[in-house]
């Protein structure tokens, strides 16, 4: 379909900061709250109110302008004014022609680098809920207001339109979100609204050729509706311009149920929004020394993370080829340090590795919280061989749910305990007699038929034998 | 004062009061349309300094940086903010059906 056909793709990402209280006023910053229960004056928009900058939201600004190497700059204040009941004053603080971040880059893992334009503070707005039967604008039959988020603190990035298809603009959007996730600024969390991604797309004939005209898509949810939305649009724009009609500058919407891009509004309709300077507020100057500080609390980049657990693998390019899905899993989740420190404790770094990228992963939040002592202490059971994988996992699950805990405890509160020798020699000669013809086969080298025995012991102790065990035994009856 | 093309025109000051949400009759179109072009007159006396190497005036005060620490301070009690509201349900402020999704 896109034969002939180059996209050009530019992202606009909204990210929630991670501060106590919002922008301009002492409520605080709390998704979740029950409605209504985090507003005050200022960000209800009443009369005679007036903002004060919150300096933890100026200085995570700055944060994600040092990650994405941008030019931090003497900043100001505008009104963006429209009515909408989002937010109660008819205006919206936002940085206008005076960003804080400009000109910076982004490098994807491949090392592709995507150019930033800017990346500003703003006040977010309140939630609006549709009511009536299709729970969508259109149908709706009034609308609800909740004004806790109003005057979150946010920070728009927008990238230039470096993104060539949309799984370079699905690695752009996560690498940014483990950016902001590592510098500390922002939780990340899409399905939670405070990582929000717009996407312009145009396509055009040649890779040389200007611009063509874009749309630009809202409401993209996910890393993986980013994509879908991409490739959809793409396509209604060249089936447009393949039967020789015009492609319409528009806002778009994603609906995800549907797979498709729908209206929202054309050029036409555009806001007319008479930016302003914010009167009562004065300009955000910050001084080298106050940027080195913000830059001294930068923790180590996604890039830096995964280099760290790519030397800690070695050289060996297969330890490394094999195992960088694993590496990319636990730096966008933010996991890399339970690997380095379960290494440093003397647990093989590629059982670390798995454990964290396939187990921990499963619930990532808990295991950012899981007391890194405990899991330390459970690799450790696992690579002593005294808890077999299994086992090691079922226990994992229990430090998870709990946060922490004795994983020795929890192993023998579970019944696991190593098999005594005795058994495990019994148990393995029973698989070799069940199976003479892979036992003559194994005997004469052919490792891999190791796999059957493990498997048969496996079977019979229920996955409560170690494998390692279990090969050696067998190596040992080889002779 | 200038005597130059006018400063804003009628359409102008009807687009801006439309954009406002202000209902004007033609007399005051008329009337505010002369005043807001005595106005831009006025700052249009600037433009006839020579400025040259002048920065741009940011704020009336010469002050930067003026911030709070990131500490929560209570709000309003719900109940009296909600009592304010023309109507409400579930907690919320309840407002008439939305044209159109958020700008
Ligand atoms: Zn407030």
């Amino acid at each position: 379909m896109t034969d002939g056909w180059h996209l050009v793709i530019g992202l606009e990402v909204h990210c929630e900061l991670r501060t106590e209280t919002k922008l301009f006023c002492g409520c605080r910053n709390m998704f979740g709250d029950e409605p209504n229960t985090n507003v005050c004056p200022v960000c209800l928009g009443l009369p005679g109110s007036l903002p004060v900058l919150n300096q933890r939201a100026v200085e995570l600004a700055m944060a994600i302008g040092t990650a994405l190497h941008c030019d931090i700059r003497p900043s100001t204040f505008h009104r963006k004014n429209y009515f909408y009941p989002d937010q109660a004053k008819d205006y919206q603080i936002s940085q206008y022609d005076e960003p804080i971040n400009v000109d910076g880059w982004l490098e994807l893992p491949d090392g592709f680098r995507v150019r930033i334009e800017r990346a500003h503070m703003e006040e977010d707005t309140g939630k609006t809920t549709h009511a009536g039967a299709s729970g969508r604008i259109h149908g709706a039959d009034y609308s609800l207001v909740d004004y806790n988020r109003s005057g979150v603190p946010l920070v728009e990035i927008v990238s230039a339109p470096d993104l060539r298809d949309a799984a370079q603009a699905r690695a752009y959007a996560t690498e940014l979100r483990a950016i902001l996730v590592a510098s500390g600024a922002s939780d990340g969390k899409m399905e939670e609204g405070s990582m929000r991604v717009d996407a312009n797309v145009s396509v055009r004939r040649s890779p040389d050729a200007p611009f063509g005209t874009r749309c630009e898509i809202k409401n993209l949810n996910s890393v993986r509706s980013l994509g879908r939305a991409i490739e959809y649009e793409a396509e209604r724009q060249i089936t447009l311009l393949e039967a020789g009609e015009a492609v319409e500058q528009q806002t778009r919407h994603w609906d995800e149920t549907a797979g498709r891009t729908e209206t929202l509004r054309s050029k036409e309709e555009a806001y007319d929004y008479r930016y302003f300077r914010e009167p009562d507020l004065v300009p955000v100057v910050p001084d080298p020394e106050w940027k080195a500080a913000v830059a001294d609390t930068l923790g180590l980049m996604p890039a830096q993370r995964r280099a760290r657990l790519t030397e800690l693998l070695g050289q060996g390019t297969d330890a490394v080829d094999g195992r960088r899905d694993q590496v990319a899993t636990v730096v966008d989740l933010g996991l890399d340090d339970l690997v380095v420190e379960a290494a440093a404790a003397g647990v093989p770094v590629t059982l670390a590795l798995a454990r964290t990228a396939n187990e921990a992963a499963t619930d990532a939040e808990a295991a950012r919280r899981l007391d890194l002592g405990a899991y330390v202490a459970l690799l450790t059971m696992e690579a002593a061989g005294s808890l077999s994988a299994t086992q090691s996992k079922a226990v994992l699950g229990e430090l998870l749910a709990a946060g922490g805990g004795d994983p020795a405890v929890i192993a023998r509160a579970k019944g696991f305990e190593a098999m005594s020798t005795d058994s495990l020699t019994a148990t393995v000669a029973e698989a070799v007699a069940a199976e003479p013809d892979a036992w003559a086969r194994y005997r004469d080298g052919e490792d891999k038929l190791a796999q059957v025995f493990v498997g048969r012991v496996m079977k019979a102790t229920r996955g409560q034998a170690n494998g390692k065990a279990v090969v050696a035994e067998l190596q040992r009856l080889r002779g | 004062m200038t005597d130059g093309p006018a400063r804003i025109t009628r359409d102008e000051v009807a687009h801006v009061a439309r954009l406002a949400r202000l209902h004007l009759t033609d007399a005051e179109l008329e009337l505010f349309t002369g005043q807001l072009a005595v106005i831009l007159d006025h700052a249009a006396d600037v433009a006839t300094l020579d400025l040259e190497g002048v920065a741009p005036t940011a704020h009336a005060m010469a002050v930067t940086n003026v911030l709070r620490s990131d500490t929560p301070r209570p709000g309003l009690d719900r109940d009296e903010v909600l009592a304010a509201a023309p109507d409400v349900e579930d907690h919320r402020f309840r407002v008439p059906k939305l044209l159109g999704e958020a700008p």
